[in-house]
């Protein structure tokens, strides 16, 4: 539900419209029954829990991690056990829910509904380590570039302009065609390795703004070392932002491991990867186009959750809706 | 150094205030005896003396050269009394909140010496410093912004004893905070709110409770009150003179507002462009003032009473403050004064009891930085 | 009352000769704001009328609803969260609120202006104040580029900004706070309306040029003969320029007074408790008096009087029924023009 200051463009009128939430009648008073200890992050879960984005995503996503963790639960056919002689290009049977046949097979006669299963983890591994990193990474630079400014944001800054400055993909393809034999960790480094920068700047920037608030001055007036000010004052005011686009970036991720599977630079046989299996459907697809549609179509619904999973988060921890 | 060259400019010999009685310390632990030492009321406890600050102004990226510097404070020196309150008042641009910044040390002075119990502060380190701190505190102008958003009202208050711990021991910090909520007319049960369910006017509250928690002798409050309803105002005003009789605060009272520096303070300094225009007592300040900024500054002040006001002399001054990048020579304000002539641009006024002032008894004799001072009652309908 | 200047061109007489409709009124406005925590009431039932070349003063803490009322009536509020669920907004008669939005754009600007605390972020930061200026011109009446740009150097001229010809090509951030501040009365002026609303249009600026805008706001309302509404919280700005004060709490009006008897004879406990409450230059005072707790959370507004848990006067009856605006009366009966108090005890609180 959008709070009135949010609204309110004209700004005298932004304190006029609505008085503080709990102000109460009377400077000494026991606070009524119904108010509880409000912290902004338990506004911000209030917020998300009423949002059904939030809840269809997490669902999702909460299903794939189980997939991706546990694919023996789903399936029991070996992925990489093909019958070219009885199921070369099995058609779907859309009726045998969970059978290995729901999705049909692939021209090497592999079950596409196993390979979906088991191809999960890769994808998931993928988007969530890359993202572990590149918060860790970016975020941890940016916040010393914020936080300490001078020559250090100087010199750090500059090596974000140089990597913002490299194609993420081609950067990334360059980075993998260096490998041999590409597991899943080599596609991690590479991904993490060009996609730190983004997270950096905006980390960057909302440090810069949290440093500059009243009370961080304040508790630098009562002599708070640098660390107490950067992580009990600087870091969870500014770290909102960052969660942000680090849940909005998975998505992407996610999808550019497939991008670079598909183009046969990115995961390799015998990984089981959604982005090979495209790959591998693209060749058939005129008359066998299920073998592309499933794992396109399992990759298309991840990102999405993610993405929407973002966005319900961005919208509960816009500062200004407070 | 760009300021070099200024340095005879702001270092100006200031016969006005006393001479400090400094404290030689040759280890922190003597340093920190000095501090702790109590001071009698109406000596004084802080000592200001030729204090500058100017912030450079700078060009380029990753080689910056200085092409400037922002003169915000500019030689400023004064006294404050154990047990009173100075108020500072000025419009913004003036310096007032630069003055406070440099005595939290938030900022390092350019030049010039702060003087607490004879210690100049601005040299110090260590336990010494941390010392210095703790008897320092500061009351900041916006309740919205100077209270972190993300802690609880006890963790906003009780972080004061992380940092200084040996004035709270553990297991005694709760009830001590919640002694401080009392003390400042807030519940107590209060202790696990967050500061956005507050009012402006008790979030005020709370940043005084901050302020009192370490026990300091000297509060600066940088325009405490101005951000808050006026008749919340009151109530915030009474209790900082409540608080002060009770534990024999000395405040810096920083605010533009001039009717409430007078009822809260004792004396009263008048800044115009990172100088000290006129000091003295409220008496003498708000009802014999000498200088012409101080004297256009009241007349301008709005008063709530058409009749009182209808008998007064406005003296409306043009144009703008100057910038403090780029300040007038010889008196900063003669560019917007009505009785500047050749000499006010060439000769930089002191801050002196006026010559033909001195010796004499009358209220009129405090320090005015003009070369043509003359009282003139502005305040009251004639 | 009405002065009119003979150097400019006016086309008609305004006010008096168009009989006894006021230039804007206000009826019953009720404004409230749906939030996460309930409805917050914003405005409860407010009635105002200005006259032509007649200074309203609205006075009022945050959270009055006075700056709510200004957007209601410029029509400017955020619908939702903003809804009216009542009243009526007329301009010389006819109600803003039920006519066509095109009609009504055709009030707001050129018939009604605002001035804006804030003349920083007001001002479009990428344009040249003459630009902005003149755009007022070139979209209203049409000019070429040319001769709105002479028209803006006129209107900086009247607002007396030094220099104008070469100024104009500025931007907003290379003026100061007071001089932007007249910039954004040049374009209040500029289509010169009938109307001009300041919403805290000095609160932002230092006294001493406060005192420059509020005096140059007053001349050119007297010169224009305008009707200037001037919503402030400072007792002070407004005892110097308004003729009527309209003092608001909790999203209703609880006094009325021409300015002067306001300050004399507060006929409200709220007022009275203001006025006592603001230190006085002009000499030392002992303690303030301070109203005792804080204003009401509008999505819990007390019941009866608003103001009646920090009334020192308070009894049963205003914890129960809300009070009109009563008029107000000398003691012995006598008629005291404009005078309003919504306090149940208004004689006591008057008449001490």
């Amino acid at each position: 539900m959008p709070d009135v200051t949010k609204a309110q463009t004209t700004d005298a009128a932004t304190v006029d419209a609505v008085a503080p939430p709990a102000a109460d009648t009377a400077g000494k008073q026991s606070p009524p029954k119904t108010e509880k200890p409000r912290s902004l992050w338990g506004d911000a879960w209030y917020d998300l829990r009423h949002r059904p984005m939030f809840w269809i995503s997490s669902v999702l996503l909460v299903l794939l991690l189980v997939i991706a963790a546990f694919p023996g639960m789903f399936t029991s056919v070996d992925p990489r056990d093909g019958d070219l002689v009885h199921h070369y290009l099995g058609k779907p049977e859309l009726g045998h829910l969970f059978q290995p046949d729901w999705f049909g097979y692939d021209q090497q006669g592999r079950s596409i509904y196993a390979r979906v299963i088991h191809g999960t983890r890769a994808s998931i591994l993928v988007g969530v380590c890359v993202t572990a990193a590149v918060t860790l990474i970016g975020g941890l630079l940016g916040m010393l570039a914020g936080y300490f400014g001078g020559w250090i944001d100087s010199v750090i800054s500059r090596i974000v302009d140089i990597f913002f400055g490299l194609p993420f993909l081609l950067g990334t393809m360059v980075v993998l065609n260096a490998f041999t034999e590409r597991k899943v960790y080599v596609v991690i480094l590479a991904l993490a390795f060009l996609g730190w920068t983004s997270i950096a700047r905006v980390t960057r920037s909302s440090v810069i703004t949290a440093k500059q608030a009243d009370y961080v001055t304040a508790a630098r007036a009562l002599g708070a070392g640098t660390t107490r000010i950067l992580f009990r004052h600087v870091m969870p005011n500014a770290v909102a932002p960052t969660i942000v686009v680090a849940t909005i970036a998975l998505g992407g991720y996610i999808s550019a491991e497939a991008t670079l599977s598909f183009l046969g630079l990115g995961l390799s046989d015998p990984t089981i990867s959604w982005g090979i299996d495209i790959s591998e459907g693209s060749k058939v697809i005129r008359d066998n186009p299920h073998t592309l549609l499933f794992p396109a179509g399992m990759l298309s619904l991840t990102v999405f959750a993610f993405i929407m999973l973002g966005d319900a988060v961005r919208d509960a921890l816009d500062p200004k809706l407070r | 150094m760009a300021e070099l060259d200024e340095k005879d400019e702001s270092m100006d010999a200031t016969p006005n205030v006393t001479e400090v009685e400094t404290v030689e310390a040759a280890t922190d632990e003597e340093a920190v005896a000095a501090i702790e030492a109590p001071v009698e009321r109406g000596e004084p406890i802080l000592q200001v003396r030729n204090l500058v600050k100017h912030f450079p102004l700078t060009q380029g990226i990753l080689f910056k050269r200085q092409i400037g510097a922002v003169k915000a404070v500019d030689g400023i020196s004064f006294d404050l009394y154990q047990g009173e309150t100075l108020g500072i008042v000025g419009e913004s641009g003036c310096g007032k909140s630069t003055v406070a910044k440099l005595l939290m040390m938030l900022e390092k002075a350019t030049a010039g010496e702060i003087f607490y119990k004879g210690q100049d502060i601005t040299k110090l380190s260590g336990r010494a410093l941390k010392a210095v701190r703790r008897n320092i505190q500061m009351v900041f102008q916006d309740p919205y912004t100077s209270l972190n958003p993300r802690m609880t009202v006890g963790d906003i208050i009780g972080e004061t004893f992380e940092i200084h711990p040996e004035v709270a021991p553990k297991g005694d910090r709760r009830r001590k905070v919640q002694d401080l909520l009392d003390v400042v007319g807030l519940n107590p049960e209060y202790i696990n709110r967050y500061p956005h369910q507050f009012s402006g006017g008790q979030r005020q509250r709370i940043g005084i409770a901050r302020g009192l928690a370490l026990n300091p002798e000297i509060i600066i409050c940088d325009e405490p009150v101005s951000a808050l309803d006026v008749s919340v105002q009151a109530q915030v005003i009474n209790l900082m003179e409540k608080l002060q009789d009770e534990f024999n605060l000395s405040y810096l009272f920083i605010a533009h507002d001039l009717s409430i520096v007078r009822h809260i303070s004792d004396r009263v300094g008048v800044m115009y462009l990172g100088k000290m225009a006129e000091i003295g007592s409220d008496t003498e300040i708000y009802d014999h003032p000498t200088h012409p900024y101080t004297q256009a500054l009241l007349s301008a002040v709005p008063v709530p009473d058409p009749e009182s006001r209808e008998g007064r002399e406005r003296i409306i001054l043009t144009g703008d403050v100057p910038s403090p990048a780029n300040p007038p020579s010889g008196c900063r304000f003669r560019t917007r004064c009505w009785k500047a002539q050749d000499k006010c641009a060439q000769e930089i006024p002191l801050l002196a009891v006026p010559e033909r002032f001195k010796g004499e008894d009358t209220p009129a004799a405090h320090e005015s930085a003009c070369h043509f001072a003359e009282e003139k009652d502005v305040v009251h309908a004639a | 009352m009405t002065t009119i200047d003979k150097t400019r061109n006016v086309p008609e007489p305004r006010g008096a000769a168009e009989g006894d409709v006021p230039l804007l009124e206000v009826r019953d406005l009720h404004v409230e704001f749906h939030t996460r925590d309930g409805v917050a009431k914003a405005v409860n039932g407010v009635n105002y009328t200005v006259n032509s070349g007649e200074t309203l003063a609205v006075l009022g803490e945050s959270g009055s609803g006075k700056s709510v009322t200004a957007q209601a009536i410029m029509g400017i509020l955020d619908m939702p969260p903003g809804r009216i669920p009542q009243g009526q907004i007329l301009y010389r008669g006819e109600d803003m609120l039920t006519m066509s939005g095109d009609a009504r754009r055709k009030i707001r600007g050129r018939k009604i202006a605002m001035i804006f605390q804030d003349a920083l972020s007001a001002l479009n930061p990428v344009l040249s104040v003459g630009y902005q200026l003149g755009e007022m011109f070139r979209v209203h009446q049409g000019l070429s580029k040319k001769d709105a740009k002479a028209k803006a150097i006129e209107l900086m001229d009247r607002v007396k900004i030094p220099a104008a010809k070469e100024r104009v090509g500025d931007y907003p951030h290379q003026f100061s706070g007071g001089m932007r501040q007249r910039i954004m009365i040049a374009m209040a002026l500029a289509l010169e309306p009938d109307l001009i609303i300041a919403d805290e249009p000095t609160t932002a600026l230092d006294v001493t040029v406060q005192a420059q805008v509020m005096d140059l706001l007053a001349d050119l309302q007297r010169e224009y003969n305008m009707g200037l509404i001037l919503i402030t919280h400072d007792l002070g700005v407004v005892a110097d320029v308004a003729d009527k004060i309209a003092v608001m709490y909790a999203g209703r009006i609880v006094e009325t007074a021409p300015v002067h008897e306001l300050y004399k004879r507060p006929a409200h406990p709220y007022t009275k408790g203001l006025l006592e409450s603001i230190p006085r230059l002009d000499q030392k005072g002992q303690d303030l008096y301070a109203i005792k707790g804080l204003p009401p959370n509008l999505t819990r507004i007390p019941s009866g009087c608003a103001f009646n848990p920090r009334c020192p006067q308070a009894q049963d009856i205003c914890r129960t029924d809300v009070p009109p605006l009563h008029p107000v009366t000398e003691r012995d009966g006598g008629e005291l023009v404009g005078r309003g108090s919504a306090c149940h005890f208004w004689k006591e609180t008057i008449h001490g």
